[in-house]
């Protein structure tokens, strides 16, 4: 059996009339890399502070390695945190950053300088230690961020939204960097973020939430391929939403009707009747032939690496945005094209799932 | 079984010191013998409360115990101490009941604080360990001390004065004489409105009150709007006359006036010889009281509006104009209703300031009372009447408070922050040509008045007679500060001298504990949450619109019998002055905190520092320029301090501002006015040395505020 870093038993939190997480249940297993994905005011945010002991849940128990901490101050907890500014004590040095964990735990200065160093050497800053954090650049300063909170050897390590206050080429790289210490120290990670390709390129897995609930919990590749609802479809990739209806079921599999074409998908819990389709932009396949849906297209753009559409479906009153990877030989706007399906990136999508909770 | 936690055995073990080994009674004189051997039965429960506590620690925690055993603890305490006095019982109902006058005790002294303070601590531990505070014994223990002193200080003084209001002089119970001299005609007659006789004290005072509000309100505004919207040069004018209220005590600019105005006044004489026009004494009075205040009071109404008028965006005059108004109806369409709220609250900043004023009315008021002087009339004059000091104290207090009450949540609301996170670009509207002109004829006579008030503080001494005989002299300056060489070497033989090194002594003890409770506060407000946070922040700033003769009446009242006897000392002196300014610590503070980003805390809390190592290691450090205001400020507001004190100096802890005020009050206006002088002398330099201090400080290394500009994450979370 894995062993539970972080668990989550009936969890709510509550500001006055404002319900910030509703009752959540949910577990981590240690040495994971989980992220916490979805968009400002989902509730994302609180949970990683309810796990820090930022704020105390309103009812509910939280566990930290099989510990009961939910009466426990953040002090108290063994649990580190990243913070988005970084909240790098501006009077001090990088040395005395890093050293301040230790210090306060009472760890006498020589041995924490020791320690100290080792894991500024450990992300890159070895020689920095005598500069104020004003005297460092963000990627740097992030770096020291991340120094002084493995420094105490926690048991589970929060990131909230670590990313976002560096420029687009240092995310890719600094998210790398965090993926590797994860990997090579073995940590338990909880990563905050609203950045979903972020969240797809570095996570174990994934919990996407909305207002204030979770959405969907599941890999990387479950969500992108199986998202279980039109709110998770759309946040997480891009997703043409289609209406469809479903004409039967049997076992796991559903058949479906998209105009004239028949479709047999899992039908997570679709029953009969009308249905919504999830359609990635790559599971498109344009053909000039006549064997699938027929469609025009309307407009079109070239971005180097691959083709965007936008085509219009007779009966459908929305346009396909579709991603064709043939740059050599586009189609132009006006062309008629068959429309088919790949085998993955098709998902039915339960209607209203969302608000039937 | 578990290690019994640290915090409360020590304290418990304080605790039992403070019942076994300290002195139970007296502070500095008389000294009795610890609790438990004073031969006093009624002392002994209080043991009962440590051992319980010792039971709720060892083993199995019980904090509900523990909450339980250390509130019944204090509240024994109190109770044996408000029941029990040195002339036996306290309330008739308990002779009565016994059939006889009842035991006797002197006041408490350092057993019964130490005992008390172990028993706070003991409950906020109690109390951490039901989640209370987010379970931080730290800050409970700092917001129990806190609400516990302010409590002691500023609550039981006022609730004394209710309870003394409401009985005779003999100490009996008569609502029926409380209800006389509240409706009583000398405070709420209007008979000056039919021409008969003068009005009620009460209405004297709120009709100079408003008007002072709306003359302070006025200037100050056309001192804001030549500042920020003419080209007139005005920086460091304004500088100087913002510094100058805070360094000046209150009545040197009545004396002053005197000296200008007054019957044998240089400019009275001036004039007289000129234009032959009879002496008279029309400064004594309401003309004087308003002269005085308006000159004292217009630099806070003008930083007032200052802040306001800065809030309006540029953008929206811009706006305004760029849809085709004129200059002048972009004043009264956008601007003017922009600031309306800033001009209220300047007013009742005024009023507020002028009702509590009580040197500037003792010394140029004459015949008319207000009721701040009445009130002290009432306890120091012929009649001795404390219960109408009580009810006189009351009506007043009922008046600032209703201002202040009004000014937080009527105005509170009410405000339009027009200044946002984003840059409002834009250059603000020049005033319309007449209102401009109506400024500066408004703001030249005003400074005028002010640099003539200020030359006669400085020179005004250094003159034999002003007025009557203007040769020089250093004969005052000489009777006050002379310093002579005696058989036992030099010595200061100055009759100043006295007063002037108790009260810088004092203001320099209660210096630092006005900062530590005025920034504590500030970081409690601001920090932390715990149920009642906002009933704490109001009781915590209403102390400042508590009147100083209100508390130095009460402060007499509460603290002249047992259970807590401290007047005639200097420490009661040094309380008055923590207690009075420690709004100014606690405004300082919420400035300096909200500029720090919250991360920090949450970063060092989650790095395993508790929350005092987080005050102490990452806050304080870059509270600097708070810390340093709130102790600049303490100390000055303290030196110049006259109201409450007067109530409460002693032959041998006499204060600058009283004796300045008793001599004056003799007609020694020489050395009142030369000793005025050099006290603002000595805050200006006080200032300048501080400035520079300070100043050098900040061009180091550190940095005020965090490099990286967080968005308010740690605010609402996402």
């Amino acid at each position: 059996m894995t062993i539970r870093a972080v668990e989550f038993r009936a969890v709510s939190k509550r500001y006055g009339a404002v319900t910030a997480l509703e009752t959540i249940s949910l577990a981590i297993d240690r040495g994971t890399l989980v992220t916490l994905l979805g968009p400002s005011g989902c509730g994302k945010t609180t949970m990683l502070r309810l796990i820090a002991g930022l704020e105390q849940a309103s009812t509910g128990q939280i566990m930290v390695e099989g510990k009961d901490v939910t009466l426990l101050s953040a002090t108290e907890r063994d649990v580190s945190m990243v913070f988005q500014s970084y909240a790098l004590f501006p009077h001090m040095t990088v040395l005395e950053n890093v050293c301040y964990g230790l210090r306060a735990s009472g760890i006498r200065k020589s041995r924490a300088v020791e320690l100290a160093q080792a894991k500024l050497s450990l992300v890159g800053l070895s020689g920095y230690g005598a500069r104020l954090p004003s005297e460092l650049s963000g990627g740097q300063q992030q770096r020291v961020a991340v120094a002084r909170a493995i420094v105490l050897e926690p048991k589970v390590l929060l990131f909230d939204e670590p990313l976002s206050n560096l420029d687009a080429k240092l995310r890719r790289h600094v998210r790398e960097e965090i993926h590797e210490l994860q990997r090579s120290l073995s940590l338990t990670v909880i990563y905050v973020t609203h950045d979903q390709q972020e969240a797809l390129a570095i996570s174990d897995r994934i919990i996407v939430m909305s207002m204030a609930r979770v959405a969907q919990d599941g890999t990387p590749r479950g969500l992108y391929e199986q998202p279980n609802s039109h709110f998770v479809a759309d946040f997480i990739g891009d997703a043409n939403i289609v209406p469809v209806v479903i004409e039967g079921r049997q076992n796991e599999l559903a058949s479906v009707r998209l105009g004239p074409l028949q479709l047999t998908l899992p039908h997570h819990g679709a029953v009969a009747g009308p249905a919504e389709l999830s359609i990635r932009p790559q599971a498109v396949l344009l053909s000039r032939g006549t064997s699938g849906l027929s469609g025009r297209v309307e407009r079109a753009a070239y971005l180097g690496s691959h083709m965007e559409y936008w085509i219009t479906i007779a009966g459908l009153d929305k346009e396909l945005f579709v991603i064709a990877q043939d740059v050599m030989a586009p189609l132009g706007v006006g062309d008629e094209v068959s429309l088919t399906f790949g085998r993955t990136g098709v998902a039915l999508v339960p209607r209203e799932h969302l608000e039937l909770g | 079984m578990q290690r019994p936690p640290r915090f409360p055995l020590i304290w418990v073990a304080i605790g039992a010191a403070a019942l076994l080994a300290v002195p139970w009674y007296g502070l500095d004189d008389r000294l009795s013998a610890p609790a438990l051997f004073a031969g006093v039965p009624w002392l002994w429960p209080l043991a009962l409360p440590l051992l319980l506590s010792l039971c709720a620690v060892f083993g199995r925690p019980r904090p509900h115990l523990l909450i339980a055993a250390s509130a019944g603890g204090l509240l024994w305490l109190v109770l044996q101490g408000l029941l029990i006095i040195h002339r036996g019982w306290t309330y008739a109902w308990l002779i009565e009941l016994t059939g006889g006058s009842g035991p006797t005790q002197p006041a408490m002294g350092w057993g019964a604080a130490v005992y008390a303070l172990a028993c706070v601590l003991l409950l906020a531990y109690g109390l951490a360990c039901r989640g209370f505070c987010k379970g931080d014994v730290f800050v409970a223990a700092t917001l129990l001390v806190v609400v516990g002193l302010i409590a002691l200080f500023v609550f039981y003084p006022v609730l004394c004065i209710l309870a003394s209001a409401v009985r005779d002089n003999e100490g009996g119970f008569a609502p029926e004489q409380f209800l006389a001299k509240l409706l009583s005609p000398s405070i709420w007659s209007l008979a000056c409105l039919t021409g008969a006789h003068g009005c009620g004290v009460a209405w004297n005072t709120v009709a100079v009150a408003a008007l002072v509000g709306v003359l302070t309100t006025l200037l100050g505004l056309a001192f804001a709007l030549v500042a920020l919207r003419t080209h007139m040069p005005m920086k460091p004018l304004l500088r100087a006359l913002s510094i100058l209220p805070i360094i000046t005590p209150p009545f040197v600019i009545g004396l002053a006036l005197i000296l200008l105005f007054g019957r044998a006044g240089m400019i009275t004489m001036w004039i007289g010889n000129l234009f032959d026009i009879p002496r008279s004494r029309w400064i004594y009075g309401v003309p004087g009281i308003t002269i005085a205040q308006v000159l004292a009071f217009t630099p806070i109404a003008m930083l007032v509006l200052l802040g306001v008028l800065q809030g309006v965006a540029p953008s929206l005059e811009e706006a305004s104009q760029t849809l085709r108004a004129s200059r002048w109806y972009t004043f009264r369409s956008v601007t003017w209703p922009l600031i309306r709220p800033g001009l209220a609250n300047s007013f009742l900043i005024g009023f507020i300031e002028s009702m509590a004023d009580f040197a500037n009315p003792l010394v140029i008021g004459g015949n008319f009372n207000v009721l701040s002087t009445d009130i002290f009339f009432a306890v120091v004059g012929a009649s001795h009447d404390q219960g109408r000091a009580a009810v006189l104290a009351i009506v007043l207090l009922a008046f600032t408070l209703t201002a202040f009450v009004a000014q937080r949540f009527w105005l509170g609301r009410r405000s339009y922050a027009t200044v946002g996170g984003k840059g409002h670009a834009g250059i603000p509207a020049p005033l319309p040509g007449g209102l401009r002109i109506a400024c500066y004829g408004v703001i030249v006579p005003w400074l005028l008045l002010t640099i003539a008030v200020y030359g006669m503080i400085l020179i005004g001494g250094f003159v034999v007679s002003v007025g009557r005989d203007n040769t020089p002299t250093l004969e005052y300056f000489w009777t006050a500060f002379s310093i002579e060489k005696g058989v036992g070497g030099w010595f200061l033989s100055g009759s100043a001298w006295n007063s002037f090194i108790v009260t810088i002594e004092i203001a320099l003890i209660a210096m630092p504990f006005t900062a530590a409770l005025g920034i504590l506060t500030a970081w409690l407000l601001d920090r932390q949450q715990f149920p009642g946070r906002r009933t704490f922040e109001f009781l915590a700033m209403m102390s400042f619109a508590i009147p100083g003769t209100v508390i130095g009446v009460a402060y007499i009242l509460a603290f002249n019998v047992p259970p807590v006897s401290l007047t005639g000392t200097g420490t009661i002196i040094a309380i008055s002055f923590a207690f009075r300014n420690m709004p100014v610590g606690i405004r300082a503070g919420l400035a300096n905190l909200s500029q720090i980003d919250r991360s920090l805390d949450e970063a060092s809390l989650t790095l395993g520092a508790r929350s005092f190592r987080t005050l102490r290691r990452v806050l304080l450090p870059m509270l600097r320029p708070a810390v340093v205001t709130a102790l600049v400020y303490s100390f000055v507001r303290a030196v110049t301090a006259v109201s409450a004190v007067i109530f409460l100096v002693t032959g041998r802890y006499n204060l600058a501002t009283v004796y300045i005020v008793g001599r004056a009050d003799v007609g020694e206006y020489g050395i009142a006015i030369v000793y005025s002088a050099m006290l603002v002398l000595f805050m200006m330099l006080v200032l300048l040395l501080i400035q520079l201090f300070v100043g050098e400080r900040r061009i180091g290394r550190r940095v005020d505020v965090p490099p990286i500009d967080a968005p308010a994450t740690a605010l609402a979370p996402a």
